[in-house]
């Protein structure tokens, strides 16, 4: 057993602590996400410098052949100041699939990309009437000779605005919500009958609805097997999953201290309200909360390679646990703030809304909890 | 014991239910979404009761009353749940109201009663400071005589809607010696628009601007507007705080939330099923309907020993935290249902210029839209009113004995 990290995450920690921190400050984030793009290309740019976006890659692929922990270390840090740069939807969604499924002309198109930042993917998946089922899928890919054809809408698509590809799945045979009969593409965003609709999120991010409008895809946009591709989606959402967990445990961390500091400096009737013991036993649950959470964290990242049943259960488990105590900690955080916590002004509220956010992103904890049940009888 | 009511009570239902179809205006129905409302709209219906006679139903009926009993102003509530329509602002009628015509003078009556009861004149808050939030009586700013003025000074916080007010009431230190920081306070009455009052928006979570810093720079007000005895404000404001207490709990209101919860879960899909099929999420709603009709029957226990005459005591903190325990629970849920796409930032909220808002056009079904914001808003319930940490501390005190 081990625990600790190696010299070199030690050292990507530290670099990325010092950009989040110096680079990523509240007013220049606040600012950024209400500019016209919403991002900025270059802090993209600073990451691929620093070899951030290429770390998961094998050095065949062109990366620096790192793994899952090294996602777990970025995305905390990433938590911790709230970066909305699509790591995730670029480099553990499309290049998971690319890593894990891709064929040699496929990496060698995207993953070079990828790694030097100058292409950004989107990963749609979700539909107006799928819920978190990835078999739901009302997207079809209509088999045309050498080719597919495309049509569909998918929901809320996380960074589409900022993205110059997409990886899209669809359902190329069989009946909605059949297992079989899944697959996925990858294409540039530019393609045509590709219409996006950009918006805000909640959480300071910006999404698209994506419409695929007869949408023509050449046979080698297909990633993996036709048809095959449900656990490939799994096997790539339980590694978006552990790194979203991780990015939370970042988001929980600052929200805890921020708390704990507030409760500190803020005095009523004559004392610090941190003097209150209700007070003291709740920041003493959050903080609870959130040791747990990154336990949960750990054996969901330790697990990616495990079984498959494994891996699963790890990561339901992870976004139950997580999930619940990400809810926890933004509620009991905005409270103990008092009016500051509802203010848009108070950094607080801003870690309460990612945190809640979240909280659905690639399944809810019923949903993760109807998971963990069901694989139960699998062990 | 028993719980059904009355023929009368019945009857009333009836008349009720039959003013509210005839009056209510159509385009208000349901809206009860502050974000979206002009401050017309936020009127409309409050000025409607007003000409009826019927905005002030708790009120003695010299001032402009109803004379309807507990149970009858319970049943109004309802009524007006049923619908959503958008109830008086409580500042006026809830608030002032009660105090002007418990401790004002003759002329505060004259000058003030009318205006509220009708709506055209709306009021706001002015207690709470940045520096004075649950421990009020902290509060700073200063009254000062200069012959027959006031000079006021200081900085308010949390206004709610102030940026449409015509008239406030604050509370302000008149005695700065005062053994005890509760004494030495006086109620005082602002019209918004006197020279020094300025009134600067704050950004809610949710997008809204709902709250407002004010500032109070050589405020001159005259004399007159003190209401009761200078340096007896806090006997009036602890008056005021314990006074209209029936609708704290909102229960007419989750119990229309209820219904909507279960309409958007038959309309969201879970495995080909609607959503409020499934067990795990429909146990949640029936938790929160059975929490729900425990504290109606809490609340009309209430209300039952107020009609025999009791006064409100303590017990309503238990409604305040219940009531707003179970909002919130509610618009949880609510954001659960709505699945992915409770993540789009949707139609804020003009109540500010050059603020244009967000998103131009819809994304996701209607009922998806509001629930992200509804949900963050609603975390101000248990945070204002006496936050929820302050209502068990009364329970503490006042019931436990502790
Ligand atoms: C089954 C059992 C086995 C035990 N075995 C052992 C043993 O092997 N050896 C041994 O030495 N002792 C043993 N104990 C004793 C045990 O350690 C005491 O019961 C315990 O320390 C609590 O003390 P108390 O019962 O006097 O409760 P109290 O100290 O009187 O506490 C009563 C309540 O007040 C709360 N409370 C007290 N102080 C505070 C505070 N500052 N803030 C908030 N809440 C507070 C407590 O949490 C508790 O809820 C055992 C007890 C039990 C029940
Ligand atoms: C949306 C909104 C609208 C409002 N509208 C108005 C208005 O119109 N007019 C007006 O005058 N005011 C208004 N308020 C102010 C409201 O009454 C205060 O926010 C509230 O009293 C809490 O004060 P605070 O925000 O300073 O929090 P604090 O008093 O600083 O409290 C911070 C935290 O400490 C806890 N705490 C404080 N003291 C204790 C204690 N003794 N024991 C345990 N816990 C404690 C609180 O519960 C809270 O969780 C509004 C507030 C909001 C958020």
């Amino acid at each position: 057993m081990d625990f600790n990290f190696t010299e070199e995450q030690e050292m990507v920690r530290d670099g990325l602590s010092r950009l989040v921190r110096e680079q990523y400050d509240w007013e220049t984030r606040r600012a950024a996400i209400a500019s016209d793009a919403g991002w900025r290309p270059e802090i993209w740019a600073q990451l691929a410098e620093l070899g951030i976006l290429g770390m998961p890659f094998s050095e065949e692929d062109g990366g620096f052949g790192g793994g899952a922990v090294d996602a777990m270390i970025v995305m905390e840090e990433f938590g911790k100041g709230l970066v909305v740069e699509p790591f995730v939807p670029t480099v553990v969604c499309a290049g998971g699939f690319l890593k894990h499924a891709g064929t040699p002309a496929q990496k060698e198109e995207h993953i070079g990309g990828i790694v030097d930042g100058s292409r950004v993917f989107a990963f749609a998946y979700a539909e107006p009437r799928g819920r978190y089922d990835y078999a739901d899928l009302e997207t079809t890919a209509k088999k045309d000779g050498d080719s597919y054809v495309l049509n569909g809408h998918k929901a809320v698509v996380i960074g589409a605005p900022w993205a110059s590809h997409l990886v899209v799945t669809a359902r190329t045979s069989g009946e909605r919500r059949d297992h079989d009969g899944v697959s996925v593409f990858v294409l540039a965003k530019d393609t045509e009958g590709v219409v996006t609709r950009d918006y805000e999120t909640v959480d300071g991010r910006r999404a698209s609805e994506v419409y695929f409008e007869n949408v023509s895809l050449p046979s080698d946009a297909l990633i993996g097997e036709e048809g095959a591709a449900l656990p490939l989606i799994e096997r790539v959402t339980d590694e978006a999953i552990a790194a979203q967990c991780a990015e939370a445990c970042g988001a929980m961390k600052v929200a805890h201290a921020m708390t704990l500091e507030y409760s500190k400096q803020r005095k009523q009737f004559g004392v610090p309200i941190g003097k209150f013991q209700v007070l003291q036993h709740r920041m003493v649950d959050m903080y609870t909360a959130y040791e747990q959470s990154v336990s949960l964290t750990y054996l969901a990242t330790l697990r990616l390679n495990a079984s498959e049943t494994e891996r699963k259960r790890a990561a339901s488990a992870a976004k139950v646990g997580v999930g619940q105590a990400a809810r926890l900690i933004g509620q009991e955080s905005v409270q103990i703030h008092g009016g500051n916590g509802v203010t848009d002004e108070y950094a607080i509220g801003h870690y309460f809304k990612r945190l809640t956010i979240f909280e659905s992103e690639f399944g809810d904890v019923d949903h993760h909890m109807k998971r963990h049940v069901s694989l139960a009888s699998q062990r | 014991m028993n719980l059904e009511f009355t023929p009368e009570e019945q009857a009333f239902r009836e008349e009720v239910r039959r003013f509210i179809e005839e009056n209510h205006p159509k385009h208000l129905e349901g809206m009860g979404n502050r974000e979206d409302m002009s401050p017309e709209d936020m009127t409309a219906w409050h000025k409607i009761l007003g000409k009826k006679g019927w905005s002030a139903p708790a009120w003695p009926v010299e001032y402009g009353g109803t004379g309807w009993t507990p149970t009858q102003r319970y049943i109004w509530s309802e009524e007006n749940a049923r619908v959503g329509t958008f109830m008086p602002l409580p500042f006026g009628i809830a608030m002032v109201g009660p105090v002007i015509y418990t401790f004002g003078n003759e002329a505060q009556k004259q000058q003030h009663l009318p205006g509220i009861l009708s709506g055209d004149v709306w009021w706001c808050q002015g207690y709470s400071e940045p520096g004075a939030g649950s421990d009020l009586a902290s509060l700073k700013t200063t009254a000062v005589r200069d012959g027959d003025h006031y000079i006021i000074n200081g900085q308010k916080t949390w206004t709610t809607l102030a940026q449409y007010a015509d008239w406030g009431f604050f509370l302000c230190r008149t005695d700065p010696d005062a053994a005890k920081p509760q004494e030495g306070i006086s109620f005082i009455l602002i019209d918004m628009k006197t020279p020094g009052v300025e009134v600067k928006p704050i950004k809610l979570l949710d997008g809204s601007y709902e709250v407002n810093e004010t500032w109070l720079t050589d405020v001159r007000v005259p004399v007159e507007n003190l209401v009761g005895e200078e340096n007896k404000g806090w006997t009036y404001a602890k008056f005021l705080l314990a006074h209209e207490r029936s609708g704290i709990a909102g229960v007419a209101r989750s119990k229309r939330a209820v219904e909507k919860l279960r309409e958007i879960a038959a309309a969201e899909m879970l495995d080909g099923e609607p959503l409020i099929n499934d067990f795990d999420f429909a146990r949640k709603v029936s938790q929160l309907e059975i929490d729900l009709a425990a504290l109606e029957i809490t609340e009309l226990r209430t209300l039952a020993g107020e009609q025999a005459g009791k006064g409100p005591g303590p017990e309503s903190s238990i409604l305040k935290i219940k009531g707003t325990e179970i909002q919130q629970r509610l618009t949880e849920l609510t954001l659960e249902a709505v699945g992915t796409y409770g993540a789009p930032l949707y139609g804020n909220i003009a109540n500010v210029p050059g603020d244009a808002g967000s998103n131009q056009y819809p994304v996701g079904p209607d009922y998806a839209r509001h629930a992200a914001a509804t949900y963050f808003n609603m975390r101000k319930t248990s945070i204002y009113g006496g936050s929820n940490e302050i209502q068990r501390n009364i329970i503490t005190k006042m019931i436990l004995g502790l």
